[in-house]
């Protein structure tokens, strides 16, 4: 790899070109999610986890720092470091749902 | 171009499906074993899936010019059970020197449960006793982080095992890192929701340079696409990555770690 941080090749305005489109129609199906949720009753539950790791996940986006990628995936990840007991299923929710392993 | 699938599940893909990877220029494949997206009723049912991996699998992708080389192992997702897991381990090793056969995989972990665990310490002890490669599986979507540390923990803990023979898949941004810094080698999945886009493979390969790193689609019998990597290359070129970049990643590289099984015979 070249030791300049542009590693990737196209130059910005191009980088435009070819995503622009595909990722403002992307932000805006977020922004419509989210109104839809907005529309739907909570039915005085509280806020979900995968809710919750989502608005933080946002902040990132306009932190203005970098590795957005990176920090979004840790929002939704498990922090914890030790085995849990048995699996309650097979698969996973997309967000950590907060439950440690006990020990 | 020519290029490796080092990752696909071809049990659960249509003979069309050879067809048309043979036709995008796909010359080797590696076939890992997993869930069937069921639990097998009995160890016997592994008994019957190593022989189509190592049997049956093999002459159905000759018949397109692929060759087919597999992984065999009890998945994670059936780790649960481990009187079950053991009888399962118990019949790899006779399959072992069958000639396609490159080591173990996709071993690892999917909740990151103490029962898979222990499944994945004794098919690492198997792997180190009788010298094979390793490939590993990372959990999904919030497991994953957390998985893919106790998986390097448990591959050193063996104490047997060199990092340069694992290559630890589905690697995305949060784990690429960690994976290389500790020298194994890692692979992306690409695959259309979880996992990662061909465009963040590209993104991937543009922040941590392209050693040790490979794609694959890990084709199954789930939302994938058999033709995910001819896919990403296009990514690629698309960017103005030069031809010698993709034949770096789904050719050399793939050779490199597959070489290092005196099976693996490097396609013309
Ligand atoms: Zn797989």
């Amino acid at each position: 790899m070249s030791a300049s941080k542009y590693t990737c090749p196209l130059p910005r305005a191009k980088a435009l070109d070819a995503y622009f489109l595909e990722h403002r129609a992307k932000l805006i199906d977020l922004a419509a999610f989210l109104d839809r949720l907005d529309r739907a009753d909570p039915q005085g539950a509280a806020e979900d986890f995968r809710l919750a790791a989502l608005r933080q996940a946002l902040a990132i986006l306009s932190d203005g720092r970098g590795e957005r990628a990176r920090r979004v995936l840790e929002c939704f990840s498990d922090p914890t470091a030790e085995p849990i007991p048995k699996a309650p299923m097979k698969g996973a929710l997309g967000a950590w749902d907060g439950k440690a392993a006990k020990p | 171009m020519k290029y490796i699938d080092p990752h696909i599940h071809m049990v659960s893909r249509t003979t069309d499906d050879y067809a048309r990877m043979a036709l995008a220029g796909c010359v080797a494949l590696t076939e890992p074993a997993f869930w069937a997206g069921f639990d097998r009723s009995s160890a016997q049912g592994f008994f019957d899936y190593f022989r189509q991996l190592t049997e049956y699998e093999p002459k159905r992708a000759a018949q397109f010019g692929i060759q087919h080389y597999t992984w065999l192992c009890i998945n994670p997702k059936e780790a649960e059970d481990p009187g079950f897991a053991r009888d399962v381990i118990a019949l790899i090793p006779q399959f072992l020197d069958r000639p396609n056969v490159l080591g173990i995989g996709e071993i690892g972990l999917n909740k990151n449960s103490r029962n898979e665990l222990q499944i994945l310490e004794a098919q690492i002890a198997l792997a180190a006793e009788r010298d094979q490669l390793i490939l590993v599986h990372t959990p999904h979507l919030e497991d994953k982080l957390k998985g893919t540390r106790l998986i390097m923990d448990a591959l050193r803990a063996n104490g047997k095992i060199e990092p340069a023979r694992v290559l630890i898949d589905h690697v995305e941004e949060h784990t690429v890192k960690p994976v290389l810094d500790r020298g194994f080698w890692a692979g992306m999945t690409l695959y259309p929701d979880t996992k990662c886009t061909p465009q963040r493979a590209a993104d991937i390969f543009e922040t941590y340079g392209n050693e040790r790193l490979w794609i694959n689609s890990a084709g199954d019998w789930g939302p994938s696409d058999p033709l995910a990597v001819p896919k990403c290359h296009q990514e690629l070129l698309r960017r103005g990555h030069p031809a010698s970049f993709i034949e770096k990643v789904s050719f050399r590289n793939p050779v490199e770690f597959l070489g290092q099984s005196p099976k693996f015979s490097a396609p013309a």
